[in-house]
Parts: structure tokens; sequence; C-alpha cells
């Protein structure tokens, strides 16, 4: 380990609308250093690497690089200054060869007057820096026919060319699989033997606690801790992730639990949901808690037909049931809350009886002829009894406030008579008075004997509401937790790859 | 492509009536809900307003265009662009188009001459012949779309476009049919109390669409697929079946404009309504149509479709050039969308 300094970051602050992302972040980086970045969901580490690679400007803070001070950090000068980012989707052009990828935008001319490239050269050159980074792949290879793990190391072989003195990498090893990321680290340490640095930032600890030197943590935005990883242990940067900071800002009750009334066995889809199985009570919140992308909202998708499966079997209220399409899962009684209001929810520019109407309108029509008036009562009956603060049923949901909007989503699912209430994300992009009518509209839901899961990404969020919580991990559930025995500490555990399983079973 | 617009010799035997009565269309039917959208309100007024303003110079400057002869002229021209904006807008309205509209329009049209004229069929079976042939090549495009996931309709429409033209041309050897009985006829040429039979199915078509698109709930599912079509599909929206019956519906008033076309010539062409789909998708954007889809009423679209009636009638009547008349077309077409994308921007920043 090197001790000569490559990067400083001091009192980073980044202000959002109504929320504060960064918060005086402090971090340093070592030439050859490979950094880790840890920290829960929202924690800030993103808006942290989009201020590294000067995708956002801070508000408050410096970013010294090299020991000068970057007021204006633009992507490009970011890129100049020699700081790479490999982001979880790779930005490589799949119909180029390898060669011509690495040098993409840096190309080697023949002739720079008439744009002739030197391909040969090109192609010596990159089976040059491949061999030295101990990479087996043919510089002519078209970049479409290698797998994930190979064209990422084609994409480190990029950084390195362009002279890239630091590597952020963001989840690099989240598609691949362990061979592969085994193959990653190795690059990663030739690359270090060079002189860069790595900034690594990965929700598998296990990884993290192995391949690297130091470690930054992070929670609600602030840079909370920084040391060496061979001080610490995992239940170290799990504890200091998570921090002690529950108040009882949820208003649970606890409902009477019922008859199970869904029952997944064994759902599937390849590469994304690995056989998960679960059950849910009558009145009982059942809480999906994990990091973003371990397949949670995959597996409600899964659910509710709005993605095939590859297998799987799903009883509904004790019936064997076929869900293909949406269609199926409305009729069998399910509703699914998607996770974005905007995209999959919402007719953003029709009113909001157009979408409160939306899922049941075939219930107000005779032979295809709407009444209208019946369905403007009834729509007007479910927004009443949501507290809506709309103009009125004719505005148009675009013009609504994100809670006003998520209020709409779960009149329309109201209106569809479902017994069993999927949400995924409740609460995200909404007022914290929106979030507390949220979570008591749940409470009647379970009280009335309704079944409700929920996914949220916010730890506090599922230990506030849900009765029992099931932890995923890389498509798998690795923890079951009743609400007892939940505590951060246990899901972030369960959350990064470790089984957590009840005494009991299940 | 040569722009005379195929104008076969008017059948000047088309009686008396004045050009208010073209327009049956009770003003603004917006759909509800969108009372709000002022800009859109104000955007609607502003091509009505176009309209009378048009209306109002045209007849200073040509002596000629507020005569009986020449706005009956320009109403039974409409009568067939009308009728094919019916089904443009609903694919507009899906956030699709329907390139193939004029083809199948031919198409359709010398199905039916080579029923009655060949085959011997009746004039009913004949023009059940016709418009069966349109509703088919209709639901063919929406399947290409829904089933063989063609990236988009314009490449599947304009697939059909050329391949229904190619067969129009095929059947007869590119020769017209002509001489049909009455009843084929009657739409086309016939008039009931002094107001041609035409503007009478116009207005009846316009009516029904717009109860259909506000008063059933296939007419909302289509709104709710053009505005948001993943929302829809997990609203349990079948959303395959709407775009499968939308082009269908495009292809019977493609079919039923052939019928029109056919009956005010007396005679079927396979180069019958060549073109033919700039004018409709024009009409249906001016008419306040968005592309990106889910906004519009069919009640502004006839509106659209009059304004540029008008706009080739006086043009017309002025003597200009039939190159600069395509290029006034053109003109429009393109203030029309870059208006329509100013009213979506500010519509995205008013969230």
């Amino acid at each position: 380990m090197t001790d000569t300094l490559l990067m400083k970051v001091e009192g980073l602050t980044k202000r959002f609308p109504g929320v504060l992302a960064l918060d005086d972040v402090n971090l340093d980086i070592a030439r050859g250093e490979v950094h880790a970045i840890c920290g829960e969901n929202g924690a800030g580490k993103s808006t942290l690497i989009k201020m590294l690679t000067g995708a956002y400007r801070p508000d408050e803070g410096t970013i010294a690089f090299e020991g000068e001070v970057c007021p204006a950090l633009s992507p490009r000068k970011a890129m100049d200054i020699g700081i790479a980012c490999i982001y979880q989707e790779l930005n490589l052009i799949p119909h180029l060869s390898v060669a011509e990828n690495i040098f993409l935008g840096r190309e080697i001319f023949r002739s720079k007057a008439f744009d002739i490239l030197d391909r040969k050269t090109m192609n010596t050159k990159a089976a040059e820096l491949l061999a030295d980074l101990d990479l087996h792949i043919r510089p002519e290879a078209r970049l479409g026919t290698l797998g994930v793990g190979h064209q990422q190391m084609v994409e480190i072989c990029r950084a390195v060319w362009a002279d890239a003195k630091l590597i952020i990498m963001d989840e690099p090893t989240s598609s691949l699989s362990e061979k592969e990321a085994k193959d990653l680290f190795r690059i990663i340490a030739r690359v270090k033997s060079r002189g860069v640095s790595v900034l690594f930032i990965s929700h598998r600890l296990d990884e993290v606690r192995a391949n690297c030197d130091r470690v930054t943590i992070m929670r609600d935005g602030k840079s909370v801790s920084t040391f060496a990883m061979k001080d610490s242990s995992i239940d170290d940067i799990i504890q200091l992730m998570v921090g002690r900071n529950i108040q009882n800002k949820y208003p649970k009750e606890v409902a009477n639990r019922g008859d199970v009334i869904l029952d997944v066995q064994g759902l599937t889809r390849k590469g994304v949901v690995n056989n998960v199985s679960f059950q849910l009570h009558a009145g009982e919140v059942l809480g999906f808690a994990g990091l973003v992308g371990a397949g949670r909202t995959e597996t409600m998708r899964l659910v509710t037909g709005a993605d095939p499966s590859d297998a799987g079997k799903i009883k509904v209220f004790g019936k064997d049931t076929t869900i293909r399409s949406p269609e199926d899962s409305i009729k069998a009684g399910i509703a699914f809350l998607t996770e974005s209001r905007k995209e999959q929810g919402l007719v953003l520019i029709q009113s909001v009886e157009f979408n409160a109407t939306l899922v049941k309108l075939g219930d107000f029509s005779k032979f295809g002829v709407l009444s209208l008036g019946r369905a403007r009562d009834e729509a007007m009956k479910v927004v009443n009894g949501l507290r809506l603060k709309a103009a009125g049923l004719a505005t148009p949901v675009g013009k609504l406030s994100g809670g006003n909007q998520q209020k709409v989503v779960i009149a329309k699912w109201l209106m569809s008579k479902a017994k069993i209430f999927i949400f995924d994300e409740p609460t995200r992009g909404i007022d914290v008075g929106a979030k507390v009518e949220v979570y008591r509209l749940i409470n009647e839901l379970v009280a009335k004997g309704a079944g409700v899961i929920i996914v949220c990404s916010e730890m506090e969020e599922v230990m506030g509401m849900a009765d029992r919580i099931l932890v995923m991990h890389e498509g798998r559930i690795t923890g079951e937790l009743s609400r007892e025995e939940a505590t951060q500490e246990k899901i972030m555990y369960a959350a990064s790859g470790m089984e957590i399983r009840p005494a009991k079973a299940g | 492509m040569a722009n005379t617009t195929q104008q076969p010799p008017e059948n000047a035997g088309v009686t008396t009536a004045a050009i208010e009565s073209t327009g049956p269309e009770p003003k603004g039917l917006a759909i509800p809900g969108r009372k709000q959208l002022v800009g859109d309100k104000l955007y609607q007024l502003g091509v009505l307003l176009s309209l009378v303003i048009l209306c109002v110079i045209m007849s200073f400057l040509s002596p000629r265009f507020l005569t009986l002869d020449n706005l009956t002229n320009v109403a039974a021209q409409a009568a067939v662009s009308a009728i094919i904006s019916i089904g443009m807008f609903l694919a507009i309205l899906t956030a699709g188009i329907d390139l193939s509209v004029g083809s199948v329009l031919a198409l359709s049209a010398m199905m039916m001459g080579i029923a009655s004229d060949r085959w011997g069929f009746g004039p009913y079976t004949s023009i059940a012949i016709c418009l069966g042939t349109g509703a088919g090549l209709g639901l063919i495009n929406g399947l290409l779309l829904t089933k063989l996931r063609l990236p988009h309709p314009f490449i599947s429409t304009l697939g059909m476009q050329k391949m229904a033209r190619g067969i129009a041309l095929v059947v007869t050897a590119a020769a017209p049919i002509s001489m049909f009985p009455d009843q084929v006829q009657y739409l086309g040429s016939a008039s009931v109390g002094g107001m041609p039979v035409s503007f009478l199915l116009v207005g009846v078509l316009y009516i029904g669409m717009w109860l259909f698109l506000t008063r059933t709930s296939t007419g909302r599912h289509i709104y709710a697929v053009g505005g948001n079509k993943e929302a829809a599909r997990l609203s349990g929206i079948k959303v395959d079946r709407i775009l499968n019956l939308v082009y269908t519906i495009s292809g019977l008033t493609a079919a039923l404009a052939g019928l029109v076309l056919a009956g005010r010539v007396n005679a079927v062409y396979p180069l019958a309504g060549l073109d033919y789909e700039t004018d409709a998708i024009a009409a249906v954007i001016i008419g306040g149509a968005s592309f990106f889809g889910g906004v519009g009423s069919i009640g502004n679209t006839i509106i659209g479709v009059l304004l540029i009636a008008v706009l080739r009638n006086g043009l017309n009547l002025l003597n200009v050039d039939s190159a600069y008349q395509t290029f006034a077309i053109g003109a429009v077409i393109v203030i029309a969308v870059a208006i329509d994308v100013l009213r979506q921007n500010v519509l995205k920043s008013g969230r």
C-alpha cells in the first residue's frame, strides 16, 4: 500500500429539493488503493459517484485530484484528468470488436486528416494490453459474443488505455457469476499493481472484506467512518451502516392473522428470481427487504403475471391459480401497485376518475356501454375515502403531487375489489404526511382481512410496518424474520447474502 | 412522387348543400378529464378559428369560393378524407400510425369492382366484400404489430401500403372498373332532402365514434393504451386486442371511404387514394391529437379535415400551382407537429 494521496474529497454536500442527499462527505483515496464504499440503499453512494464523475455539481465542498482542486468537474473533464467509471450497465458497443471498443473515442489513426484508422496497430496494442492484464480475449472478437464478465474487463482495459488513475466501479459483481467475480478481482489486483486506484461499490460485504484495502461507510448522506479492512469484521461494517436511529414513526397496528391466502412455491425466472417460495396470510403485512436489485420487484412481477415465469406454482385462497397475465392476477383478486407510478401505474394525461376506474371499467358497463354517472359516483366515494386532495375527479393525474398520485393508484386498486395488495415501494417520492396516510391505509386493509405485501428498500419502513419480513439477495430468499426478532443487523446480514433462517424453520 | 392530387374527373351530379352542413359535429367534444387543460382548449379553439379565418380570406380572394357548387365539392372531397381520418385518429391515439389507408382504400374498392363486375355478385354482397377486405387488411396490420412484434406500425403499415397497392394494380392489370349498380353508388352520390348522403354518413360515423370512445369501456381502454401502454397492461387491459381492433377499424374506415369514392366517381381504379394517408395524418394532428398517443378528440379531427380541404380547394381556385399546394400542406403539417411537441413540453414541465 502506498501512501501518496490521489484524491481528497472534503465537506461534499448536495441538496435536492426536500432532500439532503450528501451531507459533509469526506473521502480520501491513495494511489494504488482499492477503496470500498458501503452503505444502505439511499445512503448517498450513487450521488457521491455522480459528483466524482462530474455528473452532478456539489453545493458545498471540494474534490481535489492529484493535489489540484477541481471546482468545475464535468464528465468530460473527469475523464481527461483520469477518472473512469464503470457502471452496472456497460457502456460498450456490442457490434464492434474488442479492440475497437477499447479504443473507442481514442482511436489510433493511420491518417488523421482522412480519418483512416490504423486497425493493425490498434489490434496489436489491444492484444498487449489484454495480455498485460492477463486476459485471454482476442482483440478481434466481436464484443457481443463475450460474456458479461469479459465485457466488463474490456471496459476496464478501456479505462486503463485512457490512462485512468482512478477507476470507479458501481456494483461490478452484481451480474457476475462467482468465477467471473474472482477473475474480476484478479484483474483489479493487476490494475492496482500498475498504480491505478479503484473505488469499489458493492453490496457483497464478504467480497469487499476480501478484496479491498480500506472502506468508507456511508449512512444518511454522511461519511460515517473510514478504516482499514484488516482491522475490521463484517459485523463492524454492518453496525456502522445501519446505525441506530429508529424512531417510532410507524402507526403499526397488528391485525388478526387468518388463513393463508397466497401461497407461492418455487417461483423462478432464469437469472432473476431463483426458486422463491412464501406464504401470505389474511390480515398480515409481509415485508420484502433486500438491497436494490435483489429480485424483489421481479418476484412480484412474476406473481402478478407482469412477466412470464419459468417455473413455480401459485395458490390463491387455497386454489391452484394459473397467472399468465395481469388480467389473470386481477381476476384472482391480486392488486399490484408498482414501484414507478408514472411509468407503470398511471395514465398521466388522463383524469383522476379515468385512472381510478381503469381496472374495473367493465363493472360499470352494460352491453359494453358505460354508465358514466355510476363510475363517477363510485370513484368519488373511494377518492373521498382516501382524503385525496385533488382539484376534482376531472384533474389530470399528471398535475398531482407524488402522494396524491399514489392515492389515485391505491383508489384504482381499491375499486378492483382485490383481497391481496402488493405494494412496491409504497412511499417512494411522497412526503412524510402522505406516508403516514399510506401506512394507515395498510392498517385498514389488513384489519378488514386483506393480505398486504410491501416491498421496501428502507429498512426502517419494513421493520416498522411488516408483521413478518423476508429478505432477498440475488433472486433468492436468504432470511425470514418475525417482527419481534428483526433487527437492522440481521436484515443487512441476509441482504448481503448470508442465510438467516428462524429456528422453527419453514 | 407525382402529386397532382389524384382526383378522378368530378362527378358534378352532387347536389346542394352549404358548407355549414358538413360540420354536424358538436364542437369541443373533449373527453372528460381533459377539461382542465386550458392550453389544449385554446389550441382547439385556435384550430377552429384558423378554419373560419381561412374561409373568410378565401371568400374575399375568390368569388367562386362561397358558391354552392364549390362548397358542395369541398364537402364531397372532405367526406372521403374525413372517413379515412377516423381510422387514422385511432391509430395515432394509440401512439401508432396507419400508412396503408390509401392503398387499403384502393384494394377494397377494386375487390368490390371485381366482385360486382366479373364475379357477378349482387350489390350488397359486393359492398360486404369491399368492407371485409378493408377490415381484413387492417387486422393483418394489427397482427403484424402485436403478433409478429414489428417494432413500430410505421413499418408494418408501410409494408401493407406497398403490398396492397401492388395487388390492387395486379388484380385488373391496372385497368379501372366502372358502371356500378345504384346501391353501390348510393353512399357516394345520392342525396336525401338536398343533403348528400356522404355528409350524413360522416356525421353519423363521427358521432358514433365519439360515443364509442367516451361511453364504452373499450373506447376508454383505447385512450389508456395510448396514454400509457404498460400501465394499461398492468391494469388488466388486453393491449394486443385493443391494438388489433384499432387497426381493423382503420382498415374498415378506409374501405368505407373507398365505397364512397367509388360511388362518387362511379368507378374504381387501382391508383385511387394515392397519398391520402398524408392528408389524414395532417388532419388528425392539426385536430390536436398527439403523436405521443393518448391525447385527442375525434370531434377536432373533423375540423382538421375541413381545414385541409378548404386549403386545397382555395389554392385550386386561386390557380396556385400544385407544387405550391403540396408545399403548403407540408408546411401546415410541420407547424401542427411543432405545436404538438411544444404542448407536450408544457405538459411535462407543468408537473
